[in-house]
């Protein structure tokens, strides 16, 4: 069982690290596309070794510990942020159960956890450390200020992601991520049956990852880098994994939340053989997935950033109500609807 | 039961190591030529005034604050959520008292203007 | 004994503590429990411990850390503790039972604390409604100097 948890993990992670060194070059793709430009074209064919130039030019840079840092606690903050950023990989089912020569695979590293859910929102709880501590230990007035805008707006937009989350275990009764999908193959897709709530998780799925409209922490036009100001090669790098890495883990996540993870409607009434039915379903996760991200970097490149009170205003004002309204309907939807 | 919890563990752990090699990667294979003036902090080119740990506004305490009382409020909607069958209708009639309840005390929090950031 | 001289690692340090706390609840099968640990206090009440630490602008404590004896006692004494501890589940292998029951197993879950909490302590959870709003308006009142 150790082996064949490690075996998926090391797989795992390696399609998350391909994926991550490529999305950052789709990113800059699509920004000179939106942007009417051409980008990234010139390392090697298409611009396709454009990754593999990123990573070793922020491997051979210099590491810079700032005189006035914190040293150890700038060292930490970094790993505490891709840490939590791959730690929620474990419980996303990829897939079906395979059936390999009799024996059945589950396509999670760890299946059949009965806090599936919960276990998600304690470890989103837990990485906003990194970015406070980032902020704290650089020493600098940028990564300080950077740094706690980015905790306050992380701690609000956590209570819209999990009241987001209260109305699916309610729709689905599970807290177990492959429950939730049989549940929604059963009963409908969760964007269906809780179009608000899907809403809000979406929004503050862009807050809890920092991205564009929320990526305050790093206004760069009066915070410079925010809180990985004083950050230099690998530690950078770091960060800049943990947040493509999370915006991954983002859109997995919601994907298997509402869209009903590897689940394709009608497939399954064209009596296709079992194992390609599995693999059509990876591959419709892996799309939904891809879906996300594209709508998370099209999102980016076409909206403007919110002004600080702004964002406060619209978590606390706007979005708390709507999520505790959006309890309420979903219980009576429950109890008088789906009766 | 407790053994489907292993590979979580064993993910951490992973997780763990690989950050910390990371972390130490470039520290290792970099090169290292350390003078005063790039390892002061950045201040757009200034010399550095002052010291950085001021006082921060008293609002962040109060987010913090609310976000303990909201977030303990979400943690027992969970259990509900899930027996959401089984327990029937005075689970949720208790519910929406306990919602109810926890608004009136967020409209007192909006009231006083405890969430405007001017 | 203080072993750190700034107040953020100490901090840190207790998140840790929490996270282990967590871990311990959950061989105990209390998976509820291990997750509200670090939802909660990991998650939540450390982050108002780490911006109050902020806030006040705490400094580094200024007295140099000396008595390694004081160390060599802590770590003696955990080492104790722990070869105690050991010491016990070693004789009493024999006596402690192999599994835990079925219903001791169910005990933990989310499910059978959801079944219990709105049953039969439908009154004690009313009232955490109550001490929630006493405590969002102490915060106000505390920290609004001037209440509009």
């Amino acid at each position: 069982m150790v082996v064949e948890a490690l075996i998926k993990i090391v797989i795992v992670l390696l399609t998350v690290l391909t994926a991550v060194s490529y999305l950052v070059l789709l990113e800059r793709w699509i920004s000179a596309w939106l942007q009417d430009r051409i980008g990234p074209n010139r390392t090697g064919p298409l611009g396709l070794f454009q990754p593999l130039a990123d990573v070793l030019k922020l491997l051979l840079k210099e590491d810079i510990e700032p005189s006035q840092s914190e040293k150890w606690i700038h060292w930490l903050a970094p790993v505490i942020s891709i840490t939590v950023a791959f730690s929620v990989l474990a419980i996303i089912p990829f897939g079906s159960a395979i059936i390999l020569s009799g024996k059945s695979y589950s396509l999670a590293i760890a299946s059949n956890v009965n806090i599936g859910v919960l276990y998600i929102i304690a470890l989103t709880s837990v990485g906003v450390y990194g970015i406070t501590l980032a902020g704290w230990s650089s020493g600098s007035k940028y990564s300080l200020l950077g740094g706690l805008r980015s905790s306050a707006q992380m701690i609000s937009y956590e209570l819209t992601l999990g009241l987001g989350l209260v109305s699916v275990v309610m729709l689905c009764g599970t807290l177990d991520l492959g429950g939730i999908i049989q549940s929604q193959i059963a009963g409908g897709w969760n964007i269906i049956r809780a179009p608000l709530g899907f809403m809000l998780f979406l929004i503050s799925s862009f807050a809890e990852t920092n991205r564009q409209p929320f990526d305050l922490p790093e206004a760069e036009p009066e915070l410079v880098g925010g809180y990985h100001t004083e950050y230099s090669s690998m530690k950078f790098a770091l960060f800049f994994l943990a947040e493509y890495a999370n915006m991954i883990t983002a859109s997995a996540v919601m994907s298997v939340l509402f869209l009903g993870g590897w689940h394709v409607p009608f497939l399954n009434t064209l009596g296709m053989d079992p194992s390609l039915l599995a693999v059509l379903g990876i591959l419709a996760f892996g799309l939904k997935i891809f879906a996300f991200i594209f709508f998370f970097m099209w999102v980016r490149w076409s909206i403007p950033r919110f002004r600080y009170d702004q964002l406060m205003n619209l978590g606390w004002k706007v979005l708390l109500p709507l999520g505790i309204i959006n309890i309420v309907i979903t219980a009576l939807e429950k109890t008088y609807l789906l009766h | 039961m407790l053994t489907n919890y292993i590979p979580l563990a064993l993910m951490m752990m992973v997780a763990i190591g690989f950050g910390v090699i990371m972390a130490n990667l470039s520290k290792w294979i970099g090169p290292r030529k350390p003078s005063r003036e790039k390892l002061s902090v950045y201040e757009s080119g200034m010399v550095p005034i002052g010291t950085t740990h001021e006082r921060v506004s008293v609002k962040y305490y109060i987010v913090a604050m609310l976000f303990i009382i909201f977030d303990i409020e979400i943690v027992f909607l969970y259990p509900w959520a899930v027996t959401f069958d089984k327990i029937g209708a005075f689970a949720l009639g208790e519910m929406f008292l306990f919602i109810g309840l926890l608004f009136i005390g967020y409209i007192y929090v909006v009231k006083k203007g405890a969430l405007e950031w001017d | 004994m203080v072993t750190r001289k700034s107040a953020v690692p100490s901090a840190l340090m207790l998140i840790v503590t929490f996270c282990f706390l967590a871990a311990l609840y959950l061989t105990l099968n209390a998976q509820f429990l291990a997750v509200v640990q670090v939802a909660v206090y990991a998650g939540a009440i450390m982050v108002l411990v780490v911006f109050v630490i902020m806030l006040l602008n705490i400094r580094n404590e200024q007295y140099t850390i000396t008595g390694n004896w004081k160390t060599v006692v802590g770590i003696l004494g955990v080492l104790g503790i722990l070869a105690q501890i050991i010491s016990v589940f070693i004789a009493a292998t024999d006596t402690l039972p192999k599994h835990l029951s079925e219903s001791a197993v169910q005990l933990g879950t989310v499910e059978s604390v959801g079944t219990k909490l709105y049953t039969s302590y439908a009154f004690p959870f009313e009232m955490a409604s109550i001490i929630l709003i006493a405590a969002a308006v102490g915060a106000i009142v505390l920290a609004k100097k001037k209440l509009t």
